[in-house]
This record gives structure tokens, C-alpha cells and sequence, in this order.
């Protein structure tokens, strides 16, 4: 705030005038009555009166949550397969700052921006399935740590890597309200904010397959293996990127007018250098699915039902995309990896489905299947997402690409100053 | 400028390592810790070749806990489970050996899962062998239920102020000296309240008094790393819904290897990221144009 005032004859005057700046930029841009909007407001709508008899009657009114399976819909999608989706935030940073791969540049911000909300609202769908979510602040005001548990490991990641990438993101904020000085310091916070980042990320993208180390005898072999931690965090890498490949080809179209020029002469090699990414990774997390499956000696399952889905899973939705990422890159076509990444995305939501939920307790005579209300709210939180991500790419400088000329720039200078 | 960046970097690795030794302090046992249990820690010993099946200690649970009557009548053939507002009951299997009658409660493992779980210590091993939750503590998250490897924390679903439910040993009864309310209400002397070893040796002199009546298998001697519930039986557990393919390994050990990890990797990665950003970083000074 020092900063700001300094900038402003006065704070007060400074306040008020960002105030009105905000108010602004509150008002709906566009067409309102759109198809997406009508739905989603729908949606939303329904889901506010579904969490309002959540929160008297209990968990039981609305879920299919029961004693046989504690968690549902709400944490095996929104959070486990949500989190796997954003992490196209730590690749890329990896990529651009650890790296130094310039040509990702300009898809750094709107990833950064996807991840943080994806975080952001996945994250607090949780506290929609807590059962006494008014103690949601003892495990980190440090009355009770329970150390010893990887969901407070997974807990505190999710704080402290919401807060990394507010700082990632923070420095188009501070262009958006005009305080070049604030902007200045927290530029020089990305580096920092990037390597914890990536480290936070690592830890809490494989954390979230160590929480079912402990269910070892409630999940179908098939899917049970001590390797779970590494295989989320591998199929992360590939589940990030394919979401950043998806997202970029619909941001690309909707928000067009939005695009800066640099952005869209190397969107077809981005896209084509984040598929070949995308390949190597798939083939990876391929080979280590098979050592498990033979070091695991789990041929037997094969011949069951069981076995055809676990086959659908692996061959299905990450040999066939691997080698069409592949193809997409020899033949330059923007479609075939558009393709593959969808195939991706499905592939990891039915892994991190079939851990969780499908193949959960698969000895039960009796299945979860989860409740249309379950999937209203998980609807209306994806719906939520975009309206506040819509709002700010169509504010704040983020598929513009000014900020990477700029910043560019400024390197090159402090570069040739510190040479001379 | 870049002596600055490079501070920060470290002063980012110094607090993840601080992070670490806290994690590696946290796993001493100590008094009250999740993973303490000593010799002198309480046990329940259940013959199930003299319960009768009455289901006396069903109705002395209730009493205790303040839970609703049991019902009186329960359709044979049918198998109950624990619920949130029954913390025992008894089961009856038709074996080889004929009908044999089963109490299962919570196990008050000696290094539960639940209790490693908890990420607010809600749920707390006792260093007098209960296992006891904490309503002030507990978040509600329910990763107990999925942890546990005999399914026994139970969750009210159908309350807007829901608490996790299951068999505490008595522990309140258990500080006044007394023992758990099932094992004073049952008529036959199938169960039997003491220290764990002395339940162990007593457990093991049944059987070899008559080798012929039990199988040479106490349940819960090595079952998950060793409980705080004994079983004797006349018949293989796998025949009384027991489930013999658990590790003899306590669970917790199963996330051990990931939580040691973790200091490693938050103390490593961030200086390795920090060299690897500024090795790379000439790819930067040859583009400048654009």
C-alpha cells in the first residue's frame, strides 16, 4: 500500500480512486444473455440450494456418501483429478524460469492464472465435503499438527502453492491497477515464488496418490501399487499440459481479440513443442504402468471385467494419445493433438476416478454411484472457475504479451549493464 | 540484484529444512503421540468359543455411550455391521464347527491408521491403549474411514454437526479404574479386560491347554502391525469375517517412506532449481531481439 500512496497525491485519494477503477471494472463486459451464461447461472443457482440443505440436514441429504465410501465425487473429482489437471502451472513455470525456454512465455501467465483458480476452487470444494469444516484452521494455526498424516502435508501444500502462485500471477495484477512500483517488486519475487512452486508441487501432486498408501487392501490391485505417489506426479506433467493445450485452443477462440501478437505467431509451435512434452511423458508413465503390472505379477486380474477396464484405461487413453501426439507434431496438425489431449484428460480422470471411487472397495455388493446433486455442484464450482477466469482475461494484461517484451527487455538491459 | 535473489532462494531452502526436522521430531514416540503404544497398554481378549451370543455387552455399549437400545430381535442370518450409533455387535457365522458367535468393536490398533490419518490429531492412540476421538480437533475430512483398515470409524451423515463415531475402549471408565462397559456386561466371560501381554499369555495358555478346541492363531496378535482387540476361535478367522490378508506390518509404515521424502525433496530441489535457472540463464541475453 506504500507503495500505491506514494504513486497518488494522496491515500485516501488513491483508495477512492482505485475504488471507482474496481467498480468499473465490475460491470459485465459482452453479451449477457448468452447460452453459457443462462446455463451456468442455472447451475449455480441450483447447486446454492443444494449446499444450503447440505449444510443443515448434513452431508447424507444431498451425497451418496455413506459408510463403505467416505469419499465421493467431491474429492475424487474436483479434488484429486482437479489437481492433476492444474498442473500445467509448475511445468510451464519449470520450463520458462528454471529453463529459460523463452518461446513458452506467453502462455506462462494464462496457465499460471488456470492453476491458481483451479487451486483456488477445487480447493475449496473441499471445504463443501468437510464434515466440520469450522476446524478447517486447526491443522495449520498449530494447536494440533498432525504430522504424521499426508493429508496435512497435502493441506498445507495446497496453502502455501495458492499463495506462490498469487505471487506468479501477482505482477498482471499490478499492471491491470496501474502500480508500476508494486509491479517492479514482485516482478522480482517470481523467481523465488517459481522454485517453491515447483517444489510445493512435486510433493503435493505425488502427495495426493500417497493418501491411498494406507486403503492398499480397499483398492482393486489393479490400481494399488506402492508406486502411486511417483505415477501421480509422472501423469501430472502430461494431465497439466494436456489441460494447457485444451484450454489454450478454447481461450485462443473465445477470447481472440484478447491475443497478443507474439502469442499468435508461436501458438502452432508451442502447442507442437508441449505435445512432444506430452508424448515423452506419456510413454514414460506407459513403461512404468507396465513394470508395475509384471513386477506386481498381475496377470491373473487381466481375465476379469476388471481387467478389460484397467486395459481400456492404459492402452486407450495413454498408449493411443502418446502416439498421437506424436503424429500431431510430424504432420503439424493442430487438430490431432487437440485430439490427444483430450484423450489425456480422459485417461486421467478415469485413473484418478478408478483410484478413488470406481475401482475403491470394488468388492462391495453394493456401488457409490454419486447423486445428481453431487454432480450439480461439481458443475457449478467448474462453473464458477470460468466466470471469474473469464473476467480476468478479459481485464488484466494475460494473453496479451506486452509484459514479455517488456520484461525481456528490462533483462537485456540489466544484462548489458552488469557486462559493462 | 542477483546476490539478493540468491539469498531469498537460500532463506526458502533453510525453512524447508526446518520444516523437515519438525516432520522427523514429530515420529519419537512420546506420551499421547499417534504412534505410542507400550506393553503396559490395555487389551480386550475375545473367546469366541464361549460367547453365547446374547448380546448383553450390545446393550451395556448403549447404556455406557449414551446410544440407543439395540434392537431386540435381529433377523437371523443377517450380518451387522458397526453403525454411528452402535459401537459393538455380535455376529453370528455358521462354520464347519457349527454356529459361532463373533463381537467385533473397533480394534484400537497399537499403531492405528486412523490416528496416523488424522491430520489434527483428532484422532489419538492413547498411551493407555484407547483410541479416542476429539471433537474440538476433527475437521470432518473422513481420510480415518478410508485409512482404516477395518473399516471402523463411522461418520453421522445425516447431521449438520457430524462427528465420527466408534468404540473408545471406555475410556472414561478405563481413567476411573473400571473396566469397558462390555466386558463387565457380558454374563459368559468371553471377553477379558487387562494389560495386552497379559491377554496375549492368557490367550496363548488357552490354546495350549486345549490345542484341539482353538486354532493356534490369536487375531490381532500381528494383524496390522499388533491390536488392542485379542481374538481366539475355534475355526480359521477368514470363516468369521475376519480379513487374513492384512499386513502384519503396521499401517502407517505404508506412508513412511513418502513423509520421509519430504524434507529431502524441500530441502533439494529448491537450490537445484536455483543452479539450474542460473546455468541456463544465457539463452536469455541471445535473444534479445522482439
Amino acid at each position: 500500500m506504500a507503495t500505491v500512496s506514494a504513486d497518488t497525491p494522496g491515500f485516501w485519494n488513491g483508495t477512492r480512486r482505485f475504488a471507482r477503477f474496481l467498480a468499473g471494472e465490475m460491470k459485465p463486459r459482452g453479451r449477457l444473455l448468452t447460452p453459457f451464461n443462462v446455463i451456468t447461472v442455472v447451475i449455480m443457482a441450483t447447486a446454492a440450494v443444494i449446499l444450503y440443505v447440505r449444510f443443515t440436514r448434513g452431508l447424507g441429504s444431498v451425497t451418496n456418501l455413506n459408510q463403505d465410501v467416505p469419499w465421493g465425487l467431491w474429492i475424487g473429482f474436483d479434488v484429486i483429478t482437479g489437481v492433476a489437471f492444474a498442473g500445467g502451472a509448475y511445468v510451464l513455470t519449470f520450463m520458462v524460469y528454471i529453463l529459460n525456454q523463452e518461446k513458452y512465455h506467453p502462455i506462462v501467465r494464462v496457465t499460471v492464472l488456470n492453476g491458481f483458480l483451479a487451486y483456488v476452487f477445487y480447493a475449496g470444494a473441499l471445504l463443501l465435503d468437510l464434515g466440520r469444516p469450522w476446524n478447517v484452521i486447526n491443522p495449520i494455526i498449530g494447536n494440533s499438527f498432525g504430522v504424521s498424516s499426508v493429508l496435512f502435508l497435502v493441506a498445507w501444500h495446497f496453502l502455501l502453492y495458492m499463495t506462490a502462485e498469487l505471487l506468479e500471477f501477482a505482477p498482471a495484477i499490478a499492471e491491470w491497477a496501474g502500480w508500476p512500483r508494486l509491479r517492479r517488486w514482485l516482478n522480482r519475487l517470481t523467481l523465488g515464488a517459481v522454485i517453491f512452486g515447483i517444489t510445493l508441487s512435486t510433493l503435493h501432486q505425488s502427495g495426493l496418490g500417497a493418501l491411498y498408501m494406507m486403503a492398499r487392501d480397499k483398492v482393486h490391485p489393479l490400481w494399488y501399487s506402492e508406486f502411486i505417489p511417483i505415477m501421480f506426479f509422472v501423469s501430472s506433467i502430461f494431465a497439466g499440459l494436456s489441460m494447457v493445450i485444451f484450454e489454450g485452443s478454447i481461450t485462443h477462440r473465445v477470447f481472440h481479440h484478447r491475443v497478443g501478437p507474439d502469442l499468435e505467431r508461436s501458438h502452432d509451435s508451442i502447442l507442437r513443442g508441449l505435445a512432444r512434452i506430452c508424448a515423452g511423458t506419456l510413454f514414460v508413465y506407459l513403461f512404468m504402468e507396465l513394470i508395475v503390472f509384471v513386477h506386481g505379477q498381475k496377470w491373473d486380474y487381466l481375465a476379469t471385467g476388471w481387467g478389460a477396464w484397467y486395459l481400456l484405461e492404459v492402452v486407450g487413453f495413454v498408449a493411443v494419445p502418446s502416439v498421437l501426439f506424436l503424429r500431431g507434431v510430424a504432420r503439424k496438425s493442430p487438430r490431432v493433438i487437440g485430439t490427444a489431449a483430450i484423450l489425456t484428460l480422459v485417461g486421467i480422470m478415469l485413473n484418478r476416478l478408478n483410484i478413488s471411487v470406481i475401482a475403491f472397495k470394488w468388492y462391495l455388493p453394493v456401488r457409490y454411484v454419486p447423486t445428481w446433486q453431487e454432480i450439480v455442484v461439481t458443475l457449478a464450482v467448474l462453473s464458477a472457475e470460468i466466470w471469474v477466469f473469464r473476467w480476468v482475461v478479459n481485464r488484466m494484461p494475460v494473453l496479451d504479451d506486452a509484459h514479455v517484451r517488456s520484461g525481456r527487455l528490462e533483462r537485456v538491459e540489466r544484462a548489458s549493464a552488469s557486462a559493462a | 540484484m542477483r546476490r539478493r535473489s540468491a539469498v531469498k532462494t537460500l532463506a526458502l531452502a533453510a525453512g524447508s529444512t526446518l520444516a523437515g526436522r519438525n516432520l522427523a521430531q514429530a515420529r519419537q514416540p512420546s506420551h499421547g503421540n499417534a504412534l505410542a503404544a507400550t506393553a503396559e497398554s490395555r487389551a480386550i481378549l475375545v473367546d469366541t468359543t464361549k460367547c453365547l451370543g446374547c448380546r448383553m455387552c450390545e446393550r451395556a455399549c448403549a447404556e455406557s455411550n449414551g446410544l440407543p437400545e439395540p434392537a431386540k430381535s435381529i433377523e437371523p442370518g443377517k450380518l451387522r455391521d458397526t453403525s454411528e450409533t452402535q459401537f459393538t455387535v455380535v455376529n453370528r457365522y455358521e462354520t464347519e464347527n457349527g454356529p459361532v458367535n463373533v463381537k467385533r468393536q473397533c480394534m484400537h490398533c497399537l499403531q492405528p491408521a486412523c490416528a496416523s490419518a488424522c491430520l489434527t490429531k483428532a484422532m489419538l492412540k492413547t498411551a493407555d491403549g484407547p483410541v479416542i476421538w476429539r471433537g474440538d480437533k476433527c475437521m470432518g475430512c473422513r481420510f480415518c474411514m478410508l485409512s482404516c483398515p477395518f473399516d471402523v470409524p463411522k461418520f453421522e451423515y445425516d447431521s449438520a454437526n457430524p462427528r465420527i463415531q466408534k468404540c473408545s475402549m471406555c475410556f472414561d471408565r478405563l481413567r476411573e479404574g473400571e473396566s469397558p462397559a462390555c466386558v463387565s456386561g457380558c454374563p459368559a466371560k468371553a471377553t477379558v479386560f487387562g494389560t495386552r501381554t497379559e491377554m496375549l499369555e492368557l490367550g496363548w495358555s488357552r490354546i495350549y491347554h486345549e490345542p484341539d478346541k482353538y486354532v493356534h492363531h490369536i487375531y490381532g496378535e500381528h494383524e496390522a502391525g499388533g491390536t488392542g482387540l485379542l481374538y481366539l476361535a475355534s475355526v480359521p478367522f477368514d470363516q468369521l469375517g475376519f480379513r487374513t490378508d492384512l499386513s502384519r506390518e503396521s499401517y502407517p509404515t505404508f506412508t513412511r517412506e513418502f513423509l520421509y521424502a519430504v524434507p529431502f525433496v524441500l530441502t533439494m530441489f529448491p537450490p537445484f532449481l536455483f543452479a539450474v535457472s542460473r546455468a541456463t540463464a544465457g539463452y536469455r541475453q541471445e535473444d534479445p531481439e522482439a
